[in-house]
């Protein structure tokens, strides 16, 4: 197994392109060692992307934030700015493992680990980040919504790795909220979980809604027929009823060791209900 | 030995709280654990387990792991011998199986290599050739005729027809008459119940390390309960005498009843021997879910009958325990302590041991006692219920007392249930408001506790300070209580006495540290040691004076002549007299030999409030109350250790712990991402009530602890739940999936 630290992103790009075998990014490192010990995968090239420019970095741009792929938990939650504008991003993300872990794990990787389960992909999902990409024919941009395809898996190429994610302006009278549903209160996986984003005009009237599902599906669900159900509305008892029966419509899940189909289909719809309701109170509505 | 009755039961160290000897070693890394033993040249074991739930292993090819360049030995069972003992003989093959591997897990064949790496890189070499067999996991299929046979010809005789090979033993207790008992009864309830198994869930891997020498004396370091067990189990798989195995235990990081065994040791012993190298085997947390012992699961029936007034006309118990792979008795166990908390005129109980393809069973705190105690005391809660009665009120009607014929057999001396019972009556948290979604519910536990086989050596150091050499590991801060029970003796500070764990060739035969037996069995010896040592003073000192020795009485940590006509002499201390010990006869020490009875059965009554989301399923334990008899405390901050600790791992239990079985046999959760222990921010704070009913059999009433605040949890969380979601739960654990079901089912 070789390691690498390259000091840039070409580097990085060509050592990831050319090694014949299985090669992995680390950053945090809190999916990658963990799966290494284990025995899941033997990588022949590791690259560490922790030496490159800014990839620790929270900057500001235009009205939103771009946070570099090796920003952790901890420096993310400790940011007044991100915290203010997106509270169910840094809430979501904040939620995945111990302090120690927060100390080192980053939302790229979380992304990247490829896992329906990642407690920050559906809050990136209703929040409409995207993602900054690095690879052979030069840097893109990708919504983080199009980037989990299986579970496991991911649509970035060989070669390819994010160095930042960005998360974008709101206008006043808007906030975010993330609830997943785990056995114990913390040190858990999330079996179902569903991240809510509200625009509310001035009478606390819901002019915008993304609700975005985990765990429920092979990838993160972005639910526009939930959405409908709420935009247009104050978030009454009916509407968010109707949201909630949708969110469990949208829902394709398995059974499995965490949870069944049947309890995964509603509860994911109280959770998003819940959310709806912190994310509206947050945005300055009123219940 | 009697409780002290000449003498007023008042302490002075027995009953405070000083900080723990071990304390700051543990808490900055110095203690030194099981995976911390190093010897130069040594070796990493590794072993390979079986990927299959049920397979015959027809044939294992070691060639390539052989030639691999850094592997020094690799065994298979070829490489042990066939002990005569039919338990040990249990114990070898489920260290290394035998023909067959008999669950997910089970170990097959071990290398020690030079490296981690090599030693991993050498298990992939090895080929083992498996037919796959049909496996069974549950407990109620295993026993149906026609169910996969985990191992031929291991029942024994006295077990109904009718049920397939895999139910090993029966048994029976009670007395009475039951159809006249339930033809009394204004209410009988019937009903069935389920149990996962749990694993006890300790921190510290299973580690040892392990140096045969080739003129057949061996070393062995490990992390145990008993290095003396450890030591009559492992001379005998490796065919050594005891006296050239020396055993040596290391700290703890947690046994609870699953460290009363071996696993590893007799493998990393083969692989030193095989190697002439020392050898150390560390498992990995995926081991040790796989392949150590979690406890039973149980299916269950029990029918109780009530008058109107509450008092049980008769109770009968069916238990059927799946203890994994090889036979076990701690269905027994279960059966015996299943009503041991009632006065009943007619009760029987029923056990079953049935084998299943999962892995042996160990003792897990109190072992069978937790899973029988939650049925019966879920069908007194719903009689409770049906009659209209207070919970409390109908176990102080029935509680076992002094005098009882207890359901097992033996007649009861003075226990502690009652006072119990009506502490927790008493207690605010009994009739404290409820809030919404919230419900109460209460449950009794017993155990058994032991005494058993303990040595001691107290030896009075020259400046008179004190060391005591005892055999059994610490797992509840019992070094301290040890020397708190000597200084109290000896009428010393407790900080002039240091208590050591000794190695099996330092001290004599010790009995493992279980049955809660430690504080009071050790404890006992060493009060004895300590009055061998004051005699032996206060014989030297008779002589300096030139009296009687029985005219010497010791005192606050001094020899003093017994009354004005002994004589007028300055008391001596025990640093003078240490100090001028090698010209009165030598050194002084006080030992003391007992295979020790009278441990005293332990009761406890839990109280849990609980919330339950109705649209998640999910439970809140909102408020824990344990109160529990210590006959007496000797250390207070270690009981109330004990009794959350219990508590603790019974809610875990009751709410989200199991060990989970895919259709293919396979273990699906062997790690704590999915094997849910609670965590800190899932409970509250677990208050505590101590009572001190002193036990006849202890010098200062002391009482075992350690397992009975295990047993009540899973019965009072269950009541709880029930009664908060007005539906009555049957099954552990009560997982947010089965309770949300179960909300949602009509009534």
């Amino acid at each position: 197994m070789r390691y690498e630290k390259p000091s840039t992103a070409q580097e990085a790009t060509n050592l990831l392109a050319t090694e014949p075998g299985i090669a992995r990014v680390l950053s945090g490192g809190t999916d990658v060692l963990v799966q290494i010990k284990a025995g899941m995968i033997e990588p022949d090239l590791i690259v560490d992307i922790k030496n490159l420019d800014r990839i620790r970095d929270i900057t500001p741009e235009q009205g939103g934030f771009r946070i570099g792929a090796a920003v952790s938990g901890a420096t993310l939650g400790e940011h007044a700015g991100v915290t203010a504008l997106w509270p169910g991003v840094v809430e979501a993300f904040e939620l995945i493992g111990s302090t120690q872990v927060q100390g080192r794990a980053t939302m790229a990787g979380n992304l990247c680990n490829g896992s329906p389960a990642a407690d920050s992909v559906p809050a990136m999902v209703a929040a409409n980040a995207i993602a900054r990409i690095a690879g052979p024919d030069g840097a893109r941009n990708c919504p983080v919504q199009d980037i989990p395809v299986s579970p496991g898996r991911t649509a970035l190429a060989k070669g390819e790795f994010i160095t930042s994610i960005f998360l974008p302006a709101r206008p006043e009278r808007a906030a975010d909220a993330y609830l997943r549903f785990t056995p114990r209160t913390e040190m858990d996986i999330a079996v179902a979980s569903a991240a809510v984003s509200l625009e509310l005009d001035a009478d606390g009237t819901c002019t915008s809604a993304r609700i975005a599902l985990g765990a429920i599906a092979p990838t993160v669900v972005l639910v526009d027929a939930a959405s409908i159900c709420i935009i247009g509305t104050k978030l009454d008892a009916t509407s968010l009823e109707a949201m909630s029966e949708a969110c469990s419509a949208a829902c394709n899940p398995i059974d499995d060791k965490r949870g069944t189909v049947e309890f995964r289909t509603r509860i994911v719809g109280v959770l998003a209900k819940r959310a709806a309701l912190i994310a509206y109170k947050r945005a300055g509505g009123r219940a | 030995m009697a409780l002290d009755s000449e003498k007023k039961q008042v302490f002075k160290v027995v009953g405070t709280r000083p900080a723990r000897p071990d304390g700051i070693d543990k808490v900055t890394g110095r203690a030194m654990y099981g995976a911390d033993a190093t010897a130069p040249g040594m070796l990493v074991g590794r072993i390979l387990r079986s990927p299959h739930a049920h397979a015959i292993i027809r044939s294992i090819d070691t060639s390539a792991a052989e030639a691999l360049k850094g592997v020094k030995a690799v065994v298979t069972s070829a490489d042990f011998g066939a002990p005569e003992d039919e338990s040990i003989r249990d114990v070898q093959d489920n260290c290394m199986a035998r023909g067959k591997a008999l669950y997910h897990g089970h170990a097959v064949a071990a290398v020690a290599a030079n490296s981690a790496v090599v030693a991993s890189q050498a298990l992939k070499l090895i080929k083992v050739d498996y037919q796959i067999l049909p496996h069974v996991t549950d407990v109620d299929e295993a026993m149906r005729p026609g169910a996969p046979v985990v191992q031929a010809d291991r029942a024994f005789e006295n077990v109904a027809a009718g049920f397939s090979e895999n139910v090993t033993s029966q048994c029976e207790f009670g007395h009475g008459d039951l159809e006249a008992g339930f033809a009394k009864a204004d209410k009988v309830i019937e009903r069935s119940f389920t149990t996962a198994a749990t694993h006890q869930g300790y921190i510290e891997p299973h580690a040892c390390l392990a140096s045969m020498t080739p003129d057949g004396k061996g070393d062995l370091w490990c992390c145990t309960q008993g290095q003396f067990h450890v030591r009559t189990v492992c001379a005998e798989i490796m065919g050594m005498d005891a006296s050239q195995l020396r055993v040596t235990a290391s700290e703890i990081g947690g046994g609870f009843g699953g460290k009363t065994t071996v696993f590893i040791e007799p493998v990393a012993l083969a692989l030193s021997r095989k190697s002439g190298r020392p050898v150390k085997i560390v498992m990995t947390r995926d081991e040790v879910f796989k392949a150590t012992g979690p406890t039973v699961s149980s299916s269950m029936d029990v029918k109780i009958g009530m008058t109107k007034d509450g008092r049980i006309t008769a109770a009968q118990a069916r238990l059927r325990y799946q203890a994994g792979a090889f036979p076990s008795e701690t269905v027994t166990y279960g059966a015996q302590s299943a009503f041991a908390a009632y006065d009943l005129k007619a009760v029987e109980t029923i056990g079953w041991n049935v084998l299943t393809n999962r892995p042996k069973e160990a003792a897990y705190r109190a072992p069978g006692a937790p899973m029988a105690i939650y049925a019966v005391e879920s069908v007194v809660d719903e009689l409770c219920q049906e009659l209209s009665l207070d919970p409390l009120d109908v176990r102080l009607k029935n509680a076992a007392d002094k005098g009882t014929k207890s359901s097992y057999g033996p007649t009861f001396e003075a226990i502690g249930l009652r006072a119990t019972l009506e502490a927790a009556k008493a207690h605010p948290h009994y009739t404290a408001p409820l809030g919404v979604n919230q419900g109460r519910g209460l449950s009794c536990g017993f155990w058994f506790n032991f005494g058993g086989n303990t040595c001691v050596s107290l030896n009075i150091n020259t400046d008179g300070t004190v060391g005591i050499t005892e055999g059994n590991p610490d797992i509840g801060g019992s070094r301290a209580s040890i020397s708190q029970m000597a200084a109290e003796e000896l009428g010393i500070p407790y900080e002039k006495v240091r208590t050591i764990i000794a190695d099996t060739n330092s001290l004599g035969y010790n009995d493992v540290t279980d049955g809660s037996r430690v504080t009071f069995s050790v404890g006992l010896a060493t009060i004895e040691a300590a009055r061998n040592a004051i005699k032996v003073m206060c014989g030297r000192v008779a002589k300096i004076w030139g009296i009687d020795e029985d005219a010497v009485i010791w005192e606050d940590g001094c020899a003093k002549p017994s009354g004005p006509n002994a004589g007028s002499f300055d008391p001596m201390s025990i640093e003078e007299i240490a100090a001028i010990s090698a010209n009165t006869g030598g050194p002084i020490a006080g030992h003391f030999e007992v295979n020790a009875d009278g441990a005293g059965v332990s009761f406890g009554v839990h109280l849990a409030d609980v919330e339950v989301d109705p649209e998640t399923g999910a439970t809140k334990v909102v408020r824990y109350t344990v109160f529990q008899d210590a006959g007496k405390a000797v250390h207070p901050d270690y009981v109330e250790g004990q009794m959350q600790g219990g508590a603790v791992q019974g809610i875990g239990w009751a709410l989200n712990e199991e060990y989970i079985y895919g259709k293919n046999g396979l273990l699906q959760n062997p790690g704590f991402l999915d094997y849910r222990i609670p965590v800190a921010s899932d409970l509250p704070d677990i208050e505590t009530v101590i009572l001190e009913i002193p036990n006849p059999g202890h010098p200062y009433g002391v009482r075992g602890v350690g397992e009975t605040p295990i047993v009540p949890p899973l019965a009072a969380l269950s009541n709880a739940v029930s009664r908060a979601i007005g539906r009555r739960m049957f099954e552990l654990p009560m997982s947010p999936p089965k309770l949300l079901k179960a909300m949602s089912q009509k009534r």
